[in-house]
């Protein structure tokens, strides 16, 4: 996931299209194409090629923001840019387009995947290439935490809300929901305004 | 109407709020719903779908249509789809409108640094939990590891790397 932008992405307010220009089967198309070909992760990357570099709908500033804002919130990267820049270039229809799109390659191929599923379980030599897939998926999936955690902990004390929300789900077994709401109104209680007094960076 | 439907539309409904950070926070939870209280699939058949579906294109949460699928058929895969996305959809539309009006609001900033850290550890959970249910031998053990290992110190696109996994599972099969 290389978001740094190269030099042929436009500069803050440079030539973009003014919203309600671009169509809805533009924007159909464009994340169509973005489902179909993010292929193993990092869709963050390919949306920023798509709608930042090739297309010119949105620019850089705003691209980072909005995914500062699907980071934050809950829902996918992918689906929640989906629906911010589906909204910010043609209103509700623009996002529910936008959306869709994304979503339709995936979703009818892991459509496909649960019927095959059902046939072909029960063949021992299908278990064994699952398991391998599995094993595979989850140094996937550490990866993607590690780089999470590069990117976005910023302050040392950030790691005792990691801390805490690992024991919780892990350790005492807790409902994810609760979790989350405990531990991160505590720690969005930690990082409360306070006038001028500034945390340590790592 | 079939109270199955009913059923996943709540139960996806619900994990779709515990996805801050990414679908893996919803993963323990996933399996505590769709595993032990619902039986709609096993563990096993859980963990497959989802390693499958880090291979398919687009969001990496697209595994939900194959539960979906396991339960009530096309109608069962639609109504989780929509179920999955629509509570996330409709915060993020709203929140994304209102976000600019944040900007001097000073909690925006302290719910933005306050969740970062929360997303990680729900991530790292996630992983953790689906770690102890797949690192059984010290074939997957050597399997994660190199991935691991080599997501983070190459470009290597990683449904290649899974791919590799089914090839190296498939070639155990043989060997044994």
């Amino acid at each position: 996931m290389n978001d740094a932008p190269p030099n042929d992405a436009p500069a803050a307010g440079d030539n973009l299209p003014p919203p309600g220009r671009v169509t809805l089967i533009q924007i159909f198309s464009a994340f169509l194409l973005i489902g179909a070909t993010s292929v193993g992760g990092g869709v963050v990357a390919y949306l920023r090629s798509s709608l930042v570099v090739k297309h010119r709908w949105i620019d850089d500033p705003t691209f980072v923001q909005m995914l500062s804002i699907s980071q934050t919130l809950p829902g996918l990267n992918a689906t929640n840019m989906a629906i911010l820049v589906g909204d910010r270039l043609r209103g509700v229809p623009g996002a529910l387009v936008a959306i869709v799109a994304i979503c339709l390659p995936g979703g009818l191929i892991m459509f496909q995947v649960g019927m095959a599923y059902g046939l072909h379980s029960e063949k021992p030599f299908v278990t064994a290439m699952f398991q391998g897939i599995a094993a595979a998926a989850v140094g996937l999936v550490l990866a993607v935490t590690v780089q999470l955690g590069q990117k976005s902990l910023k302050y040392r004390d950030d790691l005792i809300f990691v801390a805490l929300t690992v024991i919780g789900v892990n350790v005492f077994h807790l409902s994810v929901l609760y979790v989350l709401l405990g531990v991160g109104a505590f720690a969005v209680w930690w990082r409360r305004p306070r006038p001028d007094q500034k945390e340590p960076l790592l | 109407m079939n109270p199955q439907l009913l059923e996943l539309i709540a139960v996806f409904g619900y994990l779709s709020l515990l996805t801050v950070g990414g679908g893996m926070a919803a993963f323990p939870e996933l399996k505590t719903l769709t595993v032990d209280v619902h039986h709609w699939v096993t563990a096993q058949e859980l963990i497959h779908f989802y390693s499958v579906g880090q291979m398919a294109p687009g969001p990496n949460m697209m595994m939900v249509t194959a539960i979906g699928e396991r339960v009530a058929g096309v109608l069962g895969a639609l109504v989780v789809v929509i179920a999955f996305f629509m509570p996330t959809g409709l915060i993020t539309f709203g929140v994304g409108r209102l976000w600019v009006k944040l900007e001097g609001w000073p909690w925006r900033d302290a719910i933005q640094h306050g969740l970062a850290p929360v997303s990680v550890g729900l991530i790292l959970a996630g992983s953790i939990s689906m770690a102890k249910e797949v690192l059984a031998d010290g074939l997957a053990i050597a399997i994660a590891a190199a991935v691991l290992g080599l997501l983070l110190r190459t470009r290597i696109n990683p449904a290649l790397l899974i791919l590799c996994g089914a090839l190296i599972g498939a070639i155990a099969f043989v060997c044994r």
